[in-house]
């Protein structure tokens, strides 16, 4: 049950952050390398709220998150504009140089060394007992619960509302779209600005758990494989992906070698490109087009 | 300085000559020759400085031939690198095998990975064909640890200095002079690759594979061959690497050793070996300079905590700036202004050839 409990908050996690990538891709066709960092920025932001502002949780929580949106937002008007027009592969090479840069950027304001969040908020991570010897942390079920409301409210978001159509017809065709009256650079700031806000608040709940330092990034990098075995386009793939990807690194930890679980998900995913290199609900022509 | 026109070509042989003038072979020998002289004169920081861009060269020139001549993306040139220095120092470490038997090794390895690396590419493409080289960058270093940590080197495998009837090569000077001439061995060979079949396969695959197909080159060949070389010479520059620290340890190759490699390429400019070269001296350099640049405005105590920080977000800072702002690199920068002296006073640039 532990085992379950485990997988369930590893896989949420995971959801939580593959829904970033998702969306930049869904309408950018860009594969964003520096999500991790982006996470990585909105878990410091939390620490600001409670070391500078004293802020209690919730507000702290929410004060973060709006400033996470418009990083994300700050993001694609500074430098992913520009990339209209550029390849592909110059488009996530600029993705990868933001990372560092952000990455340099976040150690001389926040230090590298490993710091709590949840102390400087003032926040409680009790362990919840879950019937039987099984608990896991407060935190943990916070991931769980923003999960399932995050993915509720982008596929409300994506079906009724004229911004969620806009951003869907966007990375359809922005040719034929702007023909339509969409101006694409909103629909795709936005994209980029609840990418930021969706991870930045993965990485704020993962921090409670387990500090902030430059490792979690890596915990972004991890993700894509989830997001390469869901299809890179699909918000329900994305679901999928990480309960395999979870579910294997799982598995691998506690039936193999906890080494093996960093790597268990790249196995998975080399799995996955051999034998349907779109994912399990991409489309196929993408392939095609990238 | 006398060049050759571009346009008055009577032969095909001339199209290929890859020394043109009289005036450029006197500069090339005048740049051999300060090459040559300048372990006289350096220092043994200079020294070590001019090894590790004689290394970073051999792996920009390799990852050059794979991502900026032939077209395909690769996000495991770290985990290349990283396979050639563990199979040099298991070797070493296992067998007490000699550097003549480990460079061979490191490279057939190299190959083989390559291969396996390769494979994808004929399925995916681009994005695709990025991210699964990185799958096999982070499978490398995994095997890798846990080499190390089963025979318990978990600090890193020791490496002897390479040893040629019983001489041993330690001293810097002389690192330097065989550096250089592996320098010089892999441009030539990667400059008359590109002027061969194989070369001209390439870019035709990098153009528009379908195209290239159409016109009789089998993509299937070029792709893999494209691989294949780029990867064994990736890891004989990690083996290579392994000799010239006298360690090996995977921590060595994270996946930053990959951006930077990717940043030499892009800084350099995409396709000619040239950027490679600028790419690789540029980025070998810059942390060592922004160090000098602190220590001679003053600031270094003061930042003495913070220098890690401010080489990453400025070397961030750079790589962006290139991509947006020059996509041509540190080549194109240097064709256009060889082009305005040249031409100077007039402003038009030569159509094609003109290289």
């Amino acid at each position: 049950m532990q085992l379950l409990a485990n997988y369930l908050t590893l896989a949420a996690l995971y959801a939580l952050i593959a829904c970033g990538y998702v969306l930049v891709y869904r309408v950018s066709r860009v594969l964003t390398l520096a999500h991790g960092e982006v996470m990585m920025v909105g878990a410091y932001l939390l620490l600001t709220m409670g070391t500078l502002f004293h802020l209690p949780p919730l507000p702290a929580f929410i004060a973060a998150l709006l400033m996470s949106l418009v990083v994300g937002l700050a993001i694609y008007w500074m430098v992913m504009r520009r990339m209209a027009g550029e390849t592909v592969f110059a488009a996530v090479l600029v993705t990868i140089a933001l990372g560092i840069l952000l990455r340099g950027a976040m150690a001389l304001v926040w230090t590298p060394r490993l710091q709590y969040p949840a102390e400087a908020i003032a926040m409680e991570n009790p362990s919840v007992a879950l019937g039987g010897s099984v608990a896991v942390s407060q935190a943990s079920l916070l991931i769980i619960a923003s999960a399932v409301l995050v993915y509720g409210g982008l596929f409300l978001f994506f079906r009724h509302t004229t911004w969620g159509v806009r951003m869907r017809a966007v990375g359809e065709n922005p040719r034929l779209a702007a023909q339509r009256g969409i101006a694409p650079h909103g629909p795709l700031a936005l994209a980029w600005g609840i990418a930021a806000l969706t991870g930045g608040l993965a990485g704020m709940l993962l921090s409670i758990d387990t500090g902030i330092d430059e490792a979690m990034a890596i915990i972004g990098l991890k993700t894509f494989p989830v997001v390469l075995v869901g299809g890179l386009d699909s918000l329900s793939g994305a679901i999928i992906g990480a309960l395999v990807v979870a579910g294997a690194e799982i598995l691998a930890i506690y039936y193999v070698d906890p080494l093996v679980a960093d790597v268990a998900p790249f196995l998975v995913l080399l799995a996955i490109l051999m034998v349907r290199p779109w994912g399990l609900f991409g489309t196929r022509e993408e392939l095609d087009r990238v | 300085m006398a060049r050759a026109s571009g346009y008055l070509k009577t032969g095909y042989g001339q199209q290929l000559v890859l020394v043109e003038t009289r005036m450029q072979w006197m500069l090339l020998a005048l740049l051999a020759a300060a090459l040559l002289a300048l372990p006289l004169f350096a220092s043994f920081f200079l020294l070590d400085l001019a090894g590790q861009i004689f290394l970073a060269v051999i792996g920009a020139v390799a990852l050059m031939l794979l991502t900026g001549i032939a077209g395909q993306v690769s996000l495991g040139h770290a985990g290349l690198l990283a396979a050639g220095a563990l199979v040099t120092g298991i070797l070493t470490q296992e067998a007490g095998a000699p550097f003549w038997i480990t460079l061979p090794a490191a490279t057939i390895a190299g190959a083989l990975l390559g291969l396996l690396f390769g494979l994808p590419s004929l399925r995916l493409k681009g994005l695709y064909l990025g991210i699964s080289t990185l799958a096999l960058h982070f499978i490398v270093v995994f095997l890798g640890q846990e080499y190390e940590t089963i025979r318990g080197f978990s600090t890193g495998i020791s490496v002897h200095p390479p040893r040629i009837f019983g001489w041993e090569l330690y001293d810097p000077a002389a690192w330097y002079y065989v550096l250089l001439a592996f320098d010089v061995v892999v441009v030539l060979f990667a400059l008359n690759l590109l002027r061969s079949r194989t070369g001209r396969a390439w870019r035709a695959v990098h153009e528009r594979d379908v195209v290239a197909e159409a016109l009789g080159v089998s993509v299937f060949r070029a792709k893999l061959s494209a691989f294949v070389i780029s990867s064994a010479l990736t890891a004989l520059a990690g083996a290579v690497f392994s000799y010239y620290r006298g360690f090996v340890s995977v921590e060595a190759f994270s996946l930053f050793v990959t951006i930077q490699y990717v940043a030499m390429v892009i800084i350099g400019g995409l396709g000619s070996i040239l950027g490679a070269i600028l790419g690789a001296i540029f980025v070998t350099m810059f942390p060592y300079a922004i160090e000098a640049a602190l220590e001679t405005t003053g600031l270094a105590a003061a930042l003495a905590g913070y220098v890690f920080a401010i080489n990453y977000a400025l070397f961030g800072l750079v790589m962006l700036a290139f991509l947006l702002f020059e996509p041509d690199g540190l080549a194109g920068i240097w064709r256009r202004l060889r082009d305005y002296f040249f031409l100077w006073p007039f402003r038009k640039t030569p159509l094609a050839g003109g290289e």
